[in-house]
């Protein structure tokens, strides 16, 4: 009898790209609950907007450059991109915002570079940045969580739904009007005007540690985070090394100077510390490989991000630090080569 | 229980030893026609000692050993030799290669066995080694590397441990596990012999911890035997435990250099199966003619392990086993990780088969559609041997042979762990086994043309050697016409002169 034969090994292989990708995507479940809860159902529809974008943005460019492209939607890679993105923006984001930072990160940062697996630089960071250039007023206009407006004032589903297709809010007030700086906003500005802490945190939109309703949210990418660890999808290596790179300096300086600058805890339970720990540096294309490499990669991340945040000009810096230590990859992977079997260092 | 080191990466896969264990070792029953290979590792071919027509006896040499890294091959039962000719040959590549082809005459007639090496350690090791290689005696994990050479350590280096291998970490295969759970005291009583041979004091018996029943007959084995340089180890089941190298780490803590040997580092590594064939050679004289096989997969009716004569075609494995499931897809000899798929089940069983897979649609991959790799790094997690595959890969895929070696290509030992853990489904270890192949090539033709080159100089230079020879000659030459000249000048001027003086004479005559 003969038999069509294929070289070893045989074994089928355990993973694909979008099973990981599909993992992810459920891993943003808990902190998208406690998003929903606190600051209103904008997420969704900036979520919709967001995947519906970026996958057309993909679809035209894989039929541009000639690629495949079923078996490329399918891997999901373009929904992991808008999602981090749309974490990343506030709930009432015009669509047209959106969808430029999408459209950006799809085209321009993902497939000019060569498409899936070749982009030196984080798509979705890479979107966030223009925005955050191109439109700093909107970029800054969050809603205060729902559990601190007086009752019947929150903008509910359709009321913010309106806010995203049309810029502004039905009705007398204005998104300008209602919206607020975000806790880390408040505490780079007012730290500004040397106020202290114990001051600044007096505010009702400081929580126990970090933002009120922000610390929820961190707590869900907690969660989802911790289990995308349990299940390999992401290795512990740039978490924890995000996290140190964060907290070592903070802790630091908070124990020389409590009364001007921020407790730890605070700089992880706000912006985008735990998103960008868990989702964003782990993002495997645009990460270093090795894992002494992952570890420099996430300190150097974590500490980016804490000096542009107490020194820079930037009240969060999670889009700045990765992009920059996107960068240093090649060279981070080059120097940081695991000893093979058999060999010296 | 020993301190385990363990070895970095691995994989945690889904052992599927159960269906061929479930029944005790059976022996096939005589066939009609044995195919036997010259060449079965690695290595120069026998030379075929048999003319066609020649009645041959089971354990009669039929191609004797050519050169140190050879053996000699066995009839595997009497019969008539039908021929000496090219037939597929079990090897990834599916090509032909010498074989001598014997008709079984259903007698099995057994030439007179060796006289038994009664005390071991009375003798020369150098006879025991001699013994194991006129029985032919061969690696049966899997690479039937001539064990003679293995047991006989050179440049003054000793071992200080010997490692025998029953960790079959595959999936699937179990000839190990049956061979131990019915013969470890020969395997033990081999072991004794090979550290004998070795004059090693201590040997480890790894057998991994998902065998049980293996293991408590091997601590029963060694109790019996009484011998207190053995000892059994056991060692977690994960993939590739039960590669020499890997092995070693796990055992000892000890690193085989690259493109060094075990006895480097002081250790001699056997088959469980290599060492009761040993025991056999010696004690009984025996040649080694046949082997366990496992037969499994759900492309086979009764998996189950058997003792089949070597030459034995595995379709006659198969059909002992209830024949093909009518989902069979795949034919692999070797496991699911590093065997290599059969275009034909003709082909027959080797000293390096150990298992016949006989897989379907679920059990093995037939199409990869590969994305391109998004560096997750998972395959440089699982590597055992601390290389950085997604690395290899950019390389090798550029063909940049210079970057491959300076990732260390040549440590890949193609455990397929890379490619098994690859979300993009890339085939890492084709493009690593495609990289080394012409990396090989382009030394064979550089060496070549090295070969060439020196050619050419020397004949440059034997030209130049000659022209410089010629022109000198023809110095000479024209030196002694010169001089001969100069003679018949002086001649010719005495001549003159005697002319002259005649001339003078003549005028004063007149």
């Amino acid at each position: 009898m003969r038999f069509a034969t294929s070289p070893a090994p045989h074994l089928a292989p355990n993973h694909s790209v979008t099973t990981l990708m599909l993992r992810v995507l459920l891993a943003l479940v808990p902190a998208l609950l406690a998003w929903v809860w606190f600051f209103g159902w904008g997420i969704i529809f900036n979520l919709l907007i967001a995947s519906t974008v970026a996958v057309a943005a993909e679809a035209l460019m894989l039929k541009l450059r000639g690629r495949p492209i079923r078996r490329h939607l399918m891997d999901l890679t373009a929904i992991v991109t808008a999602a981090l993105l749309v974490f990343c923006l506030p709930p009432t984001t015009p669509w047209w915002i959106t969808t430029t930072g999408a459209v950006f990160a799809i085209v321009f940062a993902k497939h000019l570079y060569g498409g899936l697996g070749h982009n030196p630089f984080n798509p979705a960071m890479a979107g966030y940045v223009v925005l955050l250039i191109s439109f700093p007023v909107e970029m800054t206009q969050w809603l205060p969580p729902r559990q601190l407006v007086e009752d019947g004032q929150f903008p509910g589903a359709w009321a913010q739904l309106v806010a995203i297709l049309t810029g502004e809010l039905p009705g007398a007030a204005t998104v300008d009007a209602i919206s607020r700086a975000t806790p880390l906003d408040v505490m780079k500005t007012e730290l500004g005007m040397a106020r202290t802490i114990a001051e600044i945190t007096a505010d009702p939109r400081f929580g126990d540690i970090g933002g009120y309703g922000w610390e929820w949210i961190g707590n869900g990418i907690i969660v989802g985070g911790l289990w995308l660890i349990y299940t390999k999808v992401i290795r512990w290596q740039i978490p924890v090394a995000v996290l140190a790179g964060v907290l070592v300096p903070a802790t630091f300086f908070y124990l020389l100077d409590p009364g001007s600058h921020a407790s730890p805890g605070f700089h992880l339970f706000s912006g985008a510390t735990l998103l960008c720990a868990f989702f964003i540096a782990t993002d495997p294309v645009s990460a270093a490989t090795t894992r002494l490499g992952r570890i420099i990669f996430g300190v150097g991340i974590g500490l980016l991000i804490y000096i542009i945040r107490t020194w820079g000009g930037y009240p969060d810096a999670v889009a700045f630090a990765v992009l920059l230590m996107n960068m240093a990859v090649p060279l981070i992977d080059r120097y940081s080569r695991p000893r093979t079997y058999g060999h010296e260092r | 229980m020993k301190d385990l080191h363990g070895f970095p990466g691995g994989l945690a896969l889904a052992p599927r030893k159960a269906q061929s264990t479930q029944q005790p070792l059976a022996r096939l029953p005589l066939g009609f026609e044995y195919v036997l290979p010259l060449l079965q590792h690695e290595g120069d071919p026998a030379e075929p000692q048999v003319t066609v027509g020649e009645r041959v006896l089971r354990g009669q040499v039929i191609a004797r050993a050519e050169g140190y890294f050879s053996l000699p091959i066995h009839a595997p039962t009497s019969g008539t030799v039908t021929g000496i000719l090219p037939r597929p040959i079990p090897h990834p590549s599916g090509l032909m290669a010498e074989c001598i082809v014997i008709e079984a005459d259903g007698l099995d007639e057994v030439i007179a066995d060796k006289a038994s090496i009664e005390d071991p350690s009375a003798v020369h090791p150098s006879r025991l080694r001699n013994r194991l290689r006129e029985c032919g005696v061969a690696g049966l994990g899997g690479a039937a590397f001539p064990t003679h050479i293995k047991l006989n350590p050179t440049g003054g280096r000793k071992a200080d441990t010997l490692i025998i291998n029953g960790a079959q970490c595959e999936p699937y295969i179990s000839c190990d596990d049956m061979l131990l759970r019915e013969q470890a005291d020969e395997v033990i009583a081999g072991t004794a012999v090979m550290l004998t041979a070795l004059d090693c004091p201590r040997a480890l018996v790894a057998i991994e911890s998902d065998t049980p029943d293996a293991m408590a007959a091997v601590d029963a084995a060694i109790e019996a035997a009484g011998d207190e340089r053995i000892q059994r180890v056991m060692v977690p089941t994960v993939y590739p435990e039960g590669g020499e190298r890997q092995l070693i780490q796990t055992l000892l803590g000890r690193e085989v250099p690259s493109s060094g040997l075990p006895l480097d580092v002081g250790v001699i590594c056997h088959n469980v199966a290599t060492a009761r064939a040993a025991w056999r050679a010696i004690h009984h004289g025996e040649a080694l003619t046949e082997r366990v096989v496992t037969v499994s997969g759900n492309g086979v009716r009764q998996p189950r392990n058997v003792i089949a004569r070597l030459g034995t075609p595995v379709a006659e494995l198969i059909a002992f086993c209830g024949g093909y499931t009518d989902s069979v897809t795949r034919l692999i000899m070797g496991g699911p990780m590093m065997g290599f798929a059969l275009g034909d089940d003709e082909v027959p069983v080797v000293k390096g088969t150990t298992c016949i897979l006989a897989a379907d649609e679920s059990e093995v991959v037939s199409h990869k559609e590969a994305l391109p790799c998004i560096r997750c790094g998972e395959c440089s997690e699982a590597c055992p041997a601390g290389l950085l595959p997604q690395q290899l890969y950019w390389y090798a895929q550029d063909r940049d042979l210079d970057g491959v070696r300076d990732y260390h290509l040549f440590d890949c030992i193609e455990c397929g762990c890379c490619d098994v853990v690859c979300p993009s489904h890339i085939p890492l270890v084709q493009y690593f086994r495609a990289a080394k192949t012409e990396i090989w090539a382009r030394e064979q033709e550089r060496r070549k043309s090295d070969i060439a080159r020196e050619r050419y100089e020397h004949r440059q230079a034997r030209l130049a050697r000659e022209a410089e020879a010629k022109k000198r000659r023809l110095e000479e030459k024209k030196k002694a016409l010169a001089e001969r000249k100069k003679g018949d000048s002086e001649v010719e001027s005495e001549i003159d002169a005697i002319m002259s003086r005649v001339k003078a004479r003549k005028k004063k005559d007149d």
